[in-house]
């Protein structure tokens, strides 16, 4: 088996699946009727991503697993997500914030794993790359008009990337993982990653005349299992049927 | 984002796949025309309805009154000449 291609599938399906899960607690629950159907749309584009992940991920495991099985049977420590996508959806300007500065690192990130040598990989990549061009320019847009909206509606946005902004580095670093597959051209580059967000949320926070905070204590340790509170709440809600009742259909 | 009076109504139109014309697909809010047609795509296209999309402001569309509909339409009703089909064609005429 694989390790590292299976560890780095596993990595993107599972933020595919936590941020789908966090998108969609807004159902029927959003600002408006019309952002309310625009956030759920993008957590099924999430998790449309997810699947295909999981596929792959089981075919590349040793063990005789499903896709299900992987989101639905593995405990916290066993989840690779980045720790940005657990975090609470808290109000409307939170959840934009979170979801700006994942979408824009993941439309860069996708850029990158187009041209992998992995078959499999760079064909999710690109059927992705074009839902996450979309959830770009409904986030960015949502920066833009509260950034620059109201004074309360500007106050909350520049909270929002305060507090997210702590979880933004881990989007970036590299391990063995990451540096092994890379070498071997089966990986997204991230420091090339990393310029391209740099650059596109610098001018983004300038145009919403918000305040680029300063380079923040790294949180870090999703990739590694070792994630906030937060998640265990989310693996409880999203779990319990298939666990409690395995292998129940409907 | 309570203050809702900056979010005006539009109408959405959506010309399907097979489709030659912009067909009525419904309406929605939005506070400009970026946001509406960024609504528009997620409300009215999300089953593969469309390939193009328009949207227009609402109080620009000129409707017609309801009270009038005798006066519009009912003098159309007995001019069936205006319809091709009350029209003799001769039998040397074929494939029309």
């Amino acid at each position: 088996m694989n390790n590292d291609l299976y560890t780095y599938t596993l990595r993107q399906a599972d933020n595919a699946m936590i941020l789908c899960q966090r998108l969609c607690q807004w159902a029927a629950k959003a600002p408006e009727l019309e952002e309310d159907i625009a956030l759920t749309n993008i957590g099924l584009d999430m998790i449309g991503q997810a699947r295909s992940l999981y596929q792959y991920a089981a075919e590349l495991s040793d063990k005789d697993i499903s896709e299900d099985d992987l989101a639905f049977m593995r405990d916290e420590r066993q989840w690779r997500n980045l720790l940005l996508v657990e975090q609470p959806s808290g109000n409307f300007a939170d959840t934009i914030a979170r979801q700006y500065f994942y979408d824009v690192w993941h439309l860069a990130f996708l850029q990158e794993l187009v041209n992998c040598n992995d078959e499999m990989l760079a064909a999710i990549a690109t059927k992705s790359v074009k839902e996450a061009q979309y959830h770009v320019r409904h986030s960015s847009n949502w920066v833009k008009r509260l950034g620059d909206g109201t004074e309360l509606s500007h106050e909350r946005m520049q909270e929002a990337v305060n507090e997210m902004w702590q979880f933004t580095p881990e989007m970036f670093e590299s391990d063995e993982v990451d540096q092994r597959l890379l070498a071997k051209g089966h990986a997204a580059d991230l420091s090339k990653v990393k310029v391209i967000w740099d650059t596109a949320v610098t001018a983004l926070l300038e145009e919403a005349t918000l305040i680029k905070p300063d380079e923040a204590f790294l949180m870090s340790g999703g990739r590694q299992g070792i994630h906030t509170q937060h998640l265990g709440y989310i693996l409880a809600e999203m779990q319990i049927l298939p666990r409690s009742m395995p292998g129940c259909k409907w | 984002m309570t203050d809702k009076k900056d979010y005006q109504l539009w109408e959405v139109f959506i010309r399907s796949n097979r489709g030659i014309d912009h067909k009525h697909a419904g309406s929605l809010r939005a506070s400009d025309a970026e946001m509406a047609m960024q609504n528009a795509r997620d409300l009215y296209t999300r089953r593969m309805e469309g390939v193009s999309i328009w949207v227009v402001p609402s109080s620009q569309i000129v409707a017609s009154d309801p009270d009038d509909k005798s006066v519009l339409f009912d003098p159309s009703g007995d001019k069936i000449y205006r319809h091709p089909t009350f029209y003799k064609l001769p039998k040397e005429l074929e494939h029309m």
